[in-house]
């Protein structure tokens, strides 16, 4: 077998798993804003998530508890952000960005002032933290050639979040497209008001959708802390939230596309990892930031109607007031 | 306990809805005979879509009382209007565009959790609908993609999906073309024949006279006078509607008209949605002289005006304005038309005519930002803004004077009166006035006449439009009327009365296949 | 009391008064978290702040950045935008300070220099704000997004050009050579001490000054030019600028130019009034400080001085708290920059139907339409 292609491999395996918080991260952003609120706070809800995940973790020695405490804290800036701009109709952006730089802030502060490490929490164990698994037959299947590594090094071998966060992509699907549920959410992010005079509550249905954001996104910060590394560093996030958001509008805000979006993004980050300090035949060093910088050049491009048309949930971002 | 007991559908009592200062439903009465088509009528504002949405449950009565089939109801929500039998079709559809048509009545009304039985069972059930009252959709396409007339049966169907025996329907044919609002009274004409109770609300007096049984109408949140259609008349409901006023006095000095300082020539303005708002309307405005525009609202009055302003474009036809002719290639904006004689009155003085934020003397300047007497090289001359403005408060006489009070937090009327003082001292050739009165305070309406009076009599050429009849009256020289986008009629000021106005404003002149 | 002054009160005094008081209380429940006396910790950030010449002077120096990032935010806010680009505008401002200072430190006077440096900053910040500026105005692209977008472009790019081109080779971290002494801006001490008045040495120089002069042209353009008047106009009522015949297009332009020159301005104080050289993240938080600082200031220079002030006060006295306080980090001024955005952005009108009702005992309703 080629050098080549266990290169090919070990990229794909990394794709997987740099793209899997940007796909919790993604359909959290798809489900607020398929709802009309718009959610620039993916990032910051990320941060707390993943500081939670780590400190729980590590004070209870059970990594499940780090994962729910991820989920509450999330939700509960989930919470705060659908309080601000559901119920007081205030500027969605502005309560993200503060979400945000309040995240930031309190995973610090809160971080030095109970773990003493400089803001980062205490390394966790095997134990207490999510790792491989091996998929049946990972071991026979080694040997059989390209399908065999395929599938051993490349689908097996990862942690449970990350077969969850892809599954939750035809999960994601099936809700939008096949349920009660799924109609009124994009309903709403595209004319509340239809909703309304269908007799549904529309802060309902939006505080609903921001909810299963915080958990998603709960989901994506446990998966840094606790499954992709083995403590809380601040900053981690390092706006992979922002990534997510732009893999969502790249995605014209579908579930399907989320997925490939941000498995490009991935794949390009993998990319640039292996490419740093390589110089290619023909090519010479490519610029390693280039190629980091390509999912948001993509997004501004595709923004700029240069690639297809971008199509927003049309209610993405405006309050709803019903009284003139 | 169903319609037996009571022989009306639908009876309110003393509703009364107030938002902020504003009562827009000022204790209404009113009963609906079951099976019958009922007519509602009245000018924009008059409170109509307020108390249909109060009746939906989509607003809350602020006080009175609401009986369906005899029984009284308490109606919070939509959710439960639609369980006592009531449905409604907006005057803007609430469809989700990106839906298809089954989506969008199923929306609500699903059935279960999971979509796919309950698509079965909204799919039979409304194929059923469609061959009993003639409402065939295509149910799987996007409703984006089908036209007005379509979008407007998914909603009659939603309503009847969800068993609605009380259909109201708020100004429904004002998006329809002819054929379309043709179909859809055949389609009403089959459902009361099947007995359900319609409410029809409308601006327009041919379709009440059409397929109405009773007609109520409505004016400034008062529910005036009650018909039944068959005794009725379309001058009389005309002038109920738009209520007869004391004739205010205005000295008017005979003058016969000058050069023709504006001449419009076959105009058409189609608006971003496609449809042709403005359709070849021709006329000329002389040198001291007023022309009338009436019509009942919602007739292309507002496009025609912001096209000759400059603030949106005309695609077709021709106007010229003194030595200038502006055409849709050669189109001028708002500021080159002002460098060239030409002032504007806005119809919304909120939405256009002045920045609620700012100081009033800074409102006073808007449009005229840049001339030469309010600017330094580099600042704005506040001071000379400020005098001048104190200069005109006091001509104007408005209040209070302080220059330097935020426009919002005067009253309508002497926040028409900057807006006035702003476009008249500008010393225009033409003036084009859009409600200059609207919700002005009776002390102020004389003084505003005075004014536009005295421009006419300096010479100027003025359009002014009103949906306000008496106004019109009272100041014009000659009269134009619209309707649906087109001039029904031209009559002199000696000519006019409210009854031939009410005539041509409903173009009942005309034959019926132009309607 | 009329109504009109009722409204006065409650939105310039008593609203703002309670968003800033509730971000100051929840602060206060963080500090109980992580079991610092409140009180104990206001002190020691007072006395760090203010209590000593030098601590002033770096209260002064943050207080600069802040002044150029939320005068960046407050004048795309008056035109209806927002700005969330101050950051990379303020990095690629700093690009070209470092551009113009290592190409002519070697033989341009100071007194051409550093103008031209200046102008660079801001030149290239605004260039960084036209390109999202010119995506919104006329190809309708959302400029939240496009600003977010383009501050993770300037991060990539200043590494990138700081690691491969820029740097000087054999160093360890990625900046450029230390600029002439020609570029350095004269500092406090040094202009104090011209009159022969003692002042500690901090980084506080010229564009303190400088920072305040920008607030005086901002509020002077807003509130006294035609282009100040035309681009309120559009910020309030585009209906209105389009009758008055404004072109709401050239005003997105004309306000982000405007805003990213002034983010752009941020690099003036650190690289040529303190670093000396170009580096990574010289930026940092100063972008989205910003935010803070403008809605706390309501968006007035004046106000935008005082929350600077505040914001250089918490910066520097954060930094002395958590000398004293080894359970405390600077980064609570980042928490209470967030509360600040939650409380006086996002919740602002929180408090507003509980105030309207108070307020409304002492209002005699005036019959009006």
């Amino acid at each position: 077998m080629s050098e080549w292609f266990t290169l090919l491999i070990s990229t794909l395996d990394a794709t997987l798993r740099v793209s899997t918080p940007l796909l919790f991260a993604g359909l959290a952003g798809l489900y607020s804003e398929r709802a009309g609120v718009v959610d620039i706070g993916l990032e910051g809800k990320m941060l707390v998530g993943a500081f939670a995940a780590a400190a729980i973790a590590h004070l209870t020695g059970v990594v499940w508890l780090g994962l729910i405490a991820a989920i509450i804290v999330s939700v509960l800036f989930s919470l705060l952000h659908g309080f601000a701009s559901i119920t007081h109709r205030g500027n969605q952006v502005v309560s993200g960005v503060a979400i945000n730089i309040l995240a930031s802030g309190l995973t610090m502060v809160l971080g030095l002032a109970w773990f003493h490490q400089g803001g980062s929490t205490p390394s966790l164990t095997n134990n207490e933290r999510f790792t491989a698994i091996q998929l049946p037959f990972a071991e026979s299947m080694q040997t059989v050639p390209y399908i065999g590594p395929l599938y051993s090094d490349m689908l097996s071998g990862h942690n449970i979040l990350v077969y969850l966060a892809f599954a939750l992509v035809p999960l994601t699907w099936w809700v939008f497209y096949r349920t009660r549920f799924g109609l009124r959410l994009r309903a709403v992010g595209e004319n509340p008001k239809a909703v309304d005079t269908a007799g549904i509550s529309v802060a309902t249905l939006r505080y609903q959708a921001v909810i299963i954001a915080g958990v998603l996104c709960g989901f994506a910060g446990a998966y840094l802390s606790t499954a992709q590394n083995a403590q809380f560093i601040r900053d981690m996030t390092a706006g992979q939230g922002f990534m997510a958001l732009a893999a969502l509008i790249f995605a014209n805000w579908r579930p399907w596309p989320v997925l490939f979006a941000c498995l490009l993004f991935g794949f390009l980050d993998a990319v640039a990892v292996r490419l740093q300090g390589v110089s290619l035949p023909h090519i010479g060093t490519v610029p390693v930031q280039l190629i980091e910088s390509l999912p948001y050049i993509l997004t501004v491009i595709l923004l700029a109607g240069f690639l297809g048309k971008s199509r927003p949930p049309k209610a993405d971002g405006i309050p709803y007031v019903k009284e003139r | 306990m169903t319609a037996q007991h009571s022989k009306y559908a639908l009876e309110l009592r003393g509703i009364t809805k107030r938002f902020g200062r504003v009562l827009a439903n000022d204790h209404i009465d009113l009963q609906i005979k079951a099976g019958d088509v009922h007519g509602i009528i009245g000018e924009n504002g008059a409170g109509k879509s307020t108390l249909m949405s109060i009746i939906y449950g989509f607003y809350e009565a602020d006080s009175g009382e609401m009986l369906i089939q005899g029984q009284p109801m308490s109606i919070r929500n939509s959710q439960q209007a639609i369980a006592a039998g009531i449905g409604m079709v907006h005057q803007h559809f609430m469809l989700v565009d990106n839906f298809t048509a089954l989506e969008n009545i199923m929306l609500g009304a699903e059935g279960g959790a999971r979509l796919k039985q309950s698509a079965e069972q909204a799919r039979a059930s409304l194929n059923e609908l469609a061959k009993t009252y003639g409402l065939e959709v295509p149910l799987d396409t996007p409703v984006d993609q089908l036209s007005l007339g379509v979008q407007q049966r998914i909603e009659i169907l939603k309503a009847l999906y969800r068993k609605a025996r009380i259909l109201i329907l708020d100004e429904p044919t004002g998006v329809l073309t002819p054929q379309e609002a043709d179909d859809l009274f055949r389609i009403l004409a089959t459902l009361k024949a099947d007995g359900v109770t319609i409410l029809l609300i409308t601006h327009k007096l041919r379709e009440i006279m059409a397929i109405t049984d009773c007609v109520s109408v409505m004016r400034h949140g008062k529910m005036v006078a009650h018909r039944v259609t068959a005794q009725t008349s379309m001058p009389e409901l005309a002038e109920l509607m738009v209520g007869r006023k004391v004739r205010q006095h205005v000295e008017r000095k005979a003058q016969p008209a000058g050069a023709a300082l504006l001449e419009v020539t076959n105009l058409s303005v189609t608006d971003a949605s496609g449809v042709r708002r403005v359709k070849n309307v021709s006329f000329t405005i002389g040198a001291g002289e007023i022309v009338g525009l009436a019509g009942v609202s919602g007739n292309g009055q507002s496009e025609l005006l912001q096209a000759l302003s400059g603030i949106i474009r005309f695609q077709a036809g021709e106007v010229r304005l003194g030595d200038t002719t502006i055409t849709p290639k050669r189109s001028k904006n708002p500021a080159q038309l002002r460098r060239l004689g030409l002032a504007h009155v806005p119809e919304d003085r909120h939405r256009m005519g002045l920045v609620l934020p700012f100081q009033a003397y800074q409102s006073q300047i808007l449009g005229y930002q840049r001339e030469a007497r309010y600017n330094a090289t580099i600042t704005l001359k506040d001071k000379v803004m400020a005098d001048e403005y104190a200069q005109r408060a006091e001509t104007f006489d408005i209040r209070p004077r302080d220059p330097h009070l935020q426009s919002s937090n005067f009253s309508g009327g002497n926040q028409q009166k900057i807006v006035l003082a702003r476009e008249i001292f500008a010393d225009p050739q033409v003036l084009l006035i859009g409600q200059p009165t609207r919700g002005v305070d009776i002390g102020a309406i004389e003084f505003i006449h005075q004014h536009i009076m005295d421009m006419r009599n300096a010479g100027k050429a003025i359009l002014l439009v009103s949906v306000e009849l008496e106004e019109i009256m009272t100041l014009s020289d000659r009269i134009i009327v619209m309707c649906d986008g087109m001039i029904t009629g031209e009559l002199s000021h000696d000519e006019a009365n409210e009854k031939n106005l009410g005539l041509l404003m409903a173009n009942a002149g005309a034959k019926e296949a132009s309607a | 009391m009329k109504p009109a002054t009722a409204q006065r009160w409650a939105n310039l005094l008593i609203l703002p008064t309670l968003n800033i008081l509730t971000a100051f209380v929840v602060t206060t429940l963080v500090f109980l978290a992580i079991g610092v006396n409140p009180i104990d910790a206001a002190k020691l950030l007072v006395k760090g702040a203010f209590g000593y010449q030098n601590g002033i002077g770096y209260t002064l120096y943050y207080t600069t950045n802040f002044i150029f990032t939320g005068l960046a935010v407050a004048i795309a806010f008056h035109a209806g935008l927002f700005n969330i680009g101050g950051e990379g505008q303020a990095y690629i401002g700093g690009l070209g300070v470092g551009l113009v200072v290592l190409a002519f430190d070697g033989w341009l006077p100071a007194i051409i220099l550093i103008p031209l440096a200046i102008l660079a900053a801001a030149l290239m910040g605004a260039a960084w704000a036209a390109i999202p500026a010119y995506l919104q105005a006329y190809r309708g692209s959302h400029i939240v997004i496009t600003t977010i977008m383009f501050n993770f472009l300037a991060s990539s790019l200043m590494v990138y050009l700081l690691v491969n081109v820029l740097g000087e080779k054999g160093q360890m971290s990625p900046e450029t050579r230390s600029f002439a002494e020609s570029s350095f801006l004269p500092t406090w001490s040094e202009m104090l001490g011209w009159f022969g008045i003692p002042f500690a040495s901090s980084p506080l120089n010229i564009s303190f000054l400088f920072a305040l002069f920008c607030c005086f042209a901002v509020w002077v353009f807003l509130w006294k030019t035609r282009w100040g008047y035309e681009l309120r106009t559009v910020g309030a009522n585009p209906d209105a600028a389009i009758y008055a015949g404004i072109n709401p297009k050239h005003i997105v332009m004309m306000a982000m130019l405007i805003s990213g020159g002034l983010a752009g301005l941020v690099a003036v104080n650190e690289l040529l009034g303190v670093q000396h050289r170009l580096l990574l993240g010289f930026n940092a938080g100063y972008g989205f400080g910003g935010i803070a600082v403008a809605l706390m200031g309501r968006n007035h220079p004046v106000g935008i001085v005082l929350a600077a002030l505040l914001f250089g006060a918490l910066y520097q006295g954060g930094a002395e708290l958590s000398f004293d306080m080894p359970n405390v980090t600077r980064d609570l001024v980042v928490v209470i920059q967030g509360l600040i955005i939650l409380f006086s952005g996002a919740l602002e009108s929180m408090y507003r139907p509980q105030i309207q009702r108070f307020l409304s005992r002492f209002v005699k309703d005036e019959v009006s339409a």
